[in-house]
């Protein structure tokens, strides 16, 4: 249902400009053109909001060195490869497609331009030009559940999620395993709205949990419509992608905020030095990628020297949120006593852990 | 147990008034025999109307009013396109849509991210307290009673006024309302502003208090909802009610059997709403002799006074 949204026909404009000029060669001092592909418009706050940040905070990094530009509302499928392509084509020559179903225009826009570098957020393929990178959302996740179970009062702590796939669950369990870390008793409800973003439905969906008795509220959907319900309703929430005190300035405990610019800048410097390579990064706490939102003032210190605590102790490796015994909601062991789960095991979560209601939705 | 029914009948009234507003609108249009596919963006321009009035003005009530001409303005272009310029209606609405999904997205630009004062649901001291009554009937948005006048403004003026009986006539055969001497197309314009007026509004009612916020695309395909919801209740508008509270309510259901940790598929309970509307509003409406006398003959054709 989206249309092409003003920066995307100026791109076009742009982009048909170019190839009336022609692109001069690449010399040594001139700025390295960098673009992003991203699914969403900017907005304010979300997923995208995220990597633009990320995006000027690398162009400021490195004023002068890069000229960047970015392609936003750009729909998975044959649009991306479309887009994608006429970005290599006009001289972008590292291109960031920061979703998940940008995988395969991806590689394939990247056979057809071997000398220009893409990077791909969230997926799994690679190729002698195409890097892929990702965080490890659920470590912010954990923390946030250790917030989440030191606030509740009615041990009820309430997740609106988008659609039942590993990634989502992935954090349910880990923000559950957080939780009741510190309050065994505390459980997760969960709301599936299968969708990523309908204000009114995440809303809805909000304020069931907390007629069914959740006061923390938590999401993976992409407006910030469950801030401002937990705001109006006078319940906590917890914030993800970015930082949403804004909407709810009493609301909000903390968020988990994605931070790519860091990791933005180290590769575009790579690039302009001539050193990039097709890297597979899963970065987490360590790489500065998932950083906790300053915390409400209502969170007590010693809540939040725990959690500070705990993600020291995650990112120098001394602890993983899912470290045995670890059970899903049916009672059957997962993982035996003191083993710390794979990455493999992680990225295909198909099951609750305890702690959890309900039963997860089928995925295949 | 009481408890819980309340507050589900609450958030039913709350989630089904975005429906009542635009699909009461688009019923008039489509009684006056105009089929206008443009609801969605309609709602979203109406919505970005608002939000931006009541960002910049700090009076949440003047957007509504914003939004309400917002979503009136958009429809004349319709109007104008289909009635004086007789293009194809269907592919003028979709046309519209699509404009006012676009348009929205470009005007509410700087005002993604502002965070307004919302309408809030009515407090009313001691009607609202009383137990159980109190909640049920005088706690609702200011949205939900405004929905309520309007199906009753509605009703009572498509059936029980000679105006409405000539609305209605127009929709049936324009060219037996032209003979006798009725302004077909001065009719019809007048129907096509009150739907863009009532999606407006509707539009307006979700940024302003539903999810009062601004975002592309807020309204997530509720004008297409809209829409189906007039064919299914065979353009009666109290089944148009019963349709909006119903998806609402299904909806709503759905999301609380989750939360109580029912073992149904989430995919099979996001569908229900969708089929449990479209399956009642068609066994409430399957007379097939009453679906012909409902539905407006002329839907969707053009007029013109020589033909």
């Amino acid at each position: 249902m989206s249309v092409l949204s003003p920066k995307s026909v100026l791109f076009t404009m742009l982009a048909v400009l170019a190839g009336l000029v022609s692109v001069s060669a690449i010399a040594a001092d001139t700025p390295l053109k960098v673009g992003f592909v991203y699914v969403s418009p900017v907005g304010d706050a979300g997923w995208t909001s995220q990597h633009d940040a990320a995006r000027r905070e690398m162009e400021k990094a490195l004023a002068g060195k890069v000229v960047t530009k970015y392609v936003e509302n750009v729909p998975e499928g044959a649009d991306a490869e479309r887009v994608i392509r006429e970005l290599a084509q006009s001289g972008y020559q590292l291109i960031f497609t920061t979703s998940f179903g940008y995988m395969n225009p991806t590689i394939k826009v990247a056979k057809q331009f071997p000398k220009t570098y893409f990077e791909h957020a969230t997926g799994y393929k690679t190729d002698k030009n195409v890097g892929i990178y990702n965080a490890r959302f659920y470590e912010g996740r954990y923390l946030a559940g250790i917030v989440a179970g030191k606030m509740t009062k009615s041990n009820i702590a309430g997740y609106v999620a988008a659609f039942p796939i590993p990634e989502v669950v992935m954090g349910i369990n880990a923000f559950t395993r957080g939780m009741r870390s510190v309050n065994p008793n505390a459980v997760t409800k969960v709301v599936w709205v299968n969708t990523w973003y309908d204000p009114g439905r995440e809303r809805e969906a909000a304020d069931t949990l907390i007629s069914q008795g959740a006061d923390v509220l938590t999401n993976h959907t992409d407006s910030t419509a469950v801030m401002q319900d937990a705001e109006a309703k006078k319940v906590y929430a917890i914030a993800y992608h970015s930082d949403m005190s804004k909407y709810g300035p009493h609301a909000q405990l903390t968020a988990v905020t994605h931070q790519w610019g860091a990791y933005y800048t180290k590769e575009v410097q790579a690039a302009i030095d001539g050193k990039w390579k097709p890297g597979s990064i899963w970065g987490g706490i360590r790489e500065g990628m998932i950083r906790m939102a300053p915390f409400n003032p209502v969170v007590p210190k010693d809540v939040q020297d725990l959690v500070n605590r705990t993600a020291a102790d995650i990112a120098s490796g001394k602890f993983h949120p899912f470290t045995g015994p670890l059970s899903d909601n049916d009672g059957h062991e997962r993982l035996a006593a003191g083993k710390v789960i794979s990455d493999d095991a992680l990225l295909k979560m198909d099951y609750y852990v305890e702690g959890v209601q309900g039963k997860l939705p089928a995925t295949k | 147990m009481i408890e819980h029914a309340i507050t589900l009948f609450a958030l039913t009234l709350a989630a089904g008034t975005v429906l009542v507003f635009a699909a009461l609108g688009e019923l008039v249009t489509e009684k006056a025999g105009v089929l206008n596919l443009g609801v969605e963006g309609m709602m979203l321009v109406g919505a970005v109307a608002a939000f931006i009035v009541a960002d910049q003005t700090g009076h949440a009530w003047l957007g509504a009013l914003a939004g309400t001409l917002a979503g009136a303005a958009l429809s004349l272009i319709f109007a104008v396109l289909t009635l004086s310029l007789l293009a194809n209606q269907v592919a003028a609405g979709l046309a519209l849509s699509l404009f006012g999904i676009g348009l929205s997205a470009f005007t509410g630009l700087s005002h993604v991210g502002h965070v307004i004062d919302p309408i809030a649901p009515l407090a009313l001291p001691g009607l609202s307290d009383l137990p159980v009554i109190g909640r049920l009937l005088f706690a609702h948005s200011p949205f939900v009673y405004l929905s309520l006048l309007l199906f009753a403004l509605v009703q009572w003026f498509l059936f029980g006024t000679r105006a409405g009986l000539v609305l209605r006539a127009i929709g049936e055969s324009p060219q037996s309302a032209h003979a006798i001497g009725h302004k077909v197309i001065a009719v019809r314009y007048g129907a096509v502003t009150f739907g863009g007026a009532c999606a407006g509004l509707g539009g307006a009612y979700m940024a302003l208090a539903y999810a009062p916020m601004w975002t592309e695309g807020m309204t997530a395909g509720r004008g297409w909802i809209a829409l189906a919801l007039v064919v299914f209740a065979n353009w009666k508008p109290w089944r148009v009610l019963a349709g909006a509270y119903l998806f609402g309510a299904v909806t709503l259901v759905q999301f609380q059997a989750q939360a109580m940790g029912v073992d149904v598929p989430s995919q099979f309970l996001a569908m229900l709403p969708y089929a449990a509307t479209i399956i009642v509003l068609a066994l409430i409406s399957r007379d097939a002799v009453a679906i012909r006398r409902n539905a407006p003959a002329s839907l969707g054709r053009a007029f013109h006074a020589d033909d």
